[in-house]
């Protein structure tokens, strides 16, 4: 009967890269580097500043554009967040190779689940996933090859935007309002801290994420910000009961806008009282 | 050389359906259904320890009937299918209609080997919704085939399961609590027994389990013999 299991469709697809693709097999692909390379690890680009905020009736996923690679900006166009379908999205800080790559991985197991199952995985089972993918790539990690994600979706069964951090040995933990990592993710953590509040709306969500990218980028020098020269913004998505969807490059162009001209009139005026002192 | 063997596929599935169908039809009934907690179970069984009856995992329970030693393993082998899941995604991602579909397959892939003996087992396998959750509970046959049936409200497996579920369509009401509900049970059980060759149903011929809703995590519990032997001898209410 054991040779009967064995042949079942199965629902893990990284289970399934392992077992009969495994030239495609990523913990085994990033093994093979983290064991050659040097202790400092090689010098690869980083994603940077990435955060989730959590509003009433859904979640905000983004991050900013930019890779760096120590520093050197490797990227100014780089894509950090990703749906991983209707419901949920995975933004990703750390080395940018294996970080893309763990998100096609998972959209590509959570597709196949969805597609095998005649069901979609549970958000939960989601997160939980991500963890394990997290811990089998530990000793890529301990190398240098750190991949930090978040990973924030709408939960249908408990009926609002739910926000999960990792740290690199697989951790799990849920934030129930807000979170950033990355290089700027203090400084965007920072804002957040200041602006969250209880029965913040999707569009005082949109604005906080907008105000601590800005002030993420004014701190580390290895986020981008808004790039009014090149019209690169950063990506913003918002998850709800109605799905996900992008939040437009002009509205978020706007809200830059609004925070910059008020800072730069402050500015002027601190000049002109200093001015007038002297 | 020898001329090869010839038989028709008709004549070996045949001859295959004959074989489980009467395997199936030794094993005594098992009983499942709705009652205002969630779902009870009966069986009779002889057996203190060989359950027909078992827990698969949080709100899934398993069910079978026909060779013990064949229907065990499958048991066993969904422990693990579940365990795995849950512990890979999560525990709300394991549910009774997956796990129906994999019996179905393995159950369905013996049945279609040339050179094997098909299974002679008939399962069920149950889950309980949960409340607040608009989710049903849910009812899933296995067939010796492999073929899935989902069920409302009760099910039977075993031999004579086509008259005891006729005989429930017409007595079956929803939301019994759990005593009168085991009644039930075993009154449908009774109603294809030949009660002056093999005495009445009593509590030690019978195994019993529920998957309740008030319960923690694990909803499955074991109705041990003694607090059965009570529930049966609690005076019917008058309307029975």
């Amino acid at each position: 009967m054991k040779e009967e299991w064995d042949r079942l469709p199965q629902h893990d697809f990284l289970a399934l890269l392992r077992e009969k693709y495994t030239h495609l097999d990523p913990v085994r692909a990033f093994q093979v580097v983290a064991e050659r390379s040097e202790r400092r690890g090689p010098a690869l680009p980083h994603g940077t500043t990435i955060l989730a905020v959590r509003f009433d009736g859904g979640v905000l996923i983004g991050g900013d554009r930019q890779a760096t690679t120590y520093t050197e900006i490797a990227d100014r166009n780089i894509e950090k967040v990703f749906e991983m379908d209707e419901y949920s999205a995975i933004a990703i800080a750390g080395v940018a190779g294996p970080a893309i790559q763990m998100a096609q991985l998972l959209r590509t197991q959570f597709e196949y689940y969805e597609k095998v199952e005649g069901t979609p995985l549970s958000l939960e089972g989601k997160a939980n996933y991500l963890a394990h993918v997290l811990r089998q790539n530990l000793p890529a990690a301990l190398q240098g090859l750190v991949v930090v994600p978040i990973f924030a979706g709408y939960d249908p069964r408990r009926r609002r935007g739910r926000i999960f951090k990792y740290d690199v040995a697989g951790g799990r933990y849920e934030e129930t309002d807000y979170y950033a990592t990355g290089s700027g993710g203090k400084d965007a953590r920072s804002t957040l801290k200041k602006r969250y509040h209880a029965g913040l709306s999707e569009e005082e969500a949109i604005r906080c994420a907008v105000e601590a990218l800005l002030d993420a980028s004014d701190e580390d020098v290895a986020t981008g910000g808004f790039d009014w020269v090149r019209g690169i913004f950063p990506l913003v998505k918002v998850i709800t009961q109605e799905g996900a969807r992008d939040v437009p490059e002009e509205r978020l162009g706007e809200i830059a806008e609004g925070f910059l001209n008020a800072w730069r009139a402050d500015f002027a005026a601190r000049r002109n009282a200093t001015r007038s002192e002297d | 050389m020898p001329s090869p063997f010839i038989v028709s596929p008709e004549q070996i599935m045949q001859e295959k359906d004959e074989l489980a169908r009467k395997g199936v039809q030794m094993g005594r009934e098992v009983v499942a259904l709705q009652y205002e907690n969630g779902l009870v179970f009966v069986a009779e069984n002889v057996s203190a320890t060989l359950y027909k009856i078992s827990e698969i995992y949080d709100r899934i329970a398993f069910a079978g009937v026909g060779n013990y030693q064949e229907y065990d393993p499958l048991r066993i082998v969904g422990i693990e299918q579940a365990e795995v899941k849950g512990y890979t995604y999560s525990r709300e991602d394991v549910t009774a209609r997956w796990l129906a579909n994999l019996y179905s397959q393995v159950i369905g892939n013996v049945w279609r080997q040339f050179d094997m003996k098909p299974l002679e087992v008939e399962l069920l396998v149950a889950e309980v919704g949960e409340p607040n959750d608009g989710f049903d509970h849910r009812l899933y046959r296995i067939s010796y085939s492999g073929q899935v049936a989902d069920d409302r409200n009760f099910s039977v497996i075993g031999g004579k399961s086509g008259e005891i579920r006729r005989w429930l369509e017409e007595h079956f009401r929803p939301n019994l609590p759990l005593d009168e509900a085991i009644r039930l049970a075993v009154r449908a059980l009774e109603s294809v027994r030949d009660r002056e060759a093999e005495g009445p149903l009593t509590a030690e011929r019978l195994e019993v389990a529920v998957l309740d809703v008030t319960r923690g995590r694990r909803k499955f519990r074991r109705i041990p013999r003694e607090e059965l032997t009570e529930r049966l001898s609690t005076p019917p209410a008058p309307s029975e």
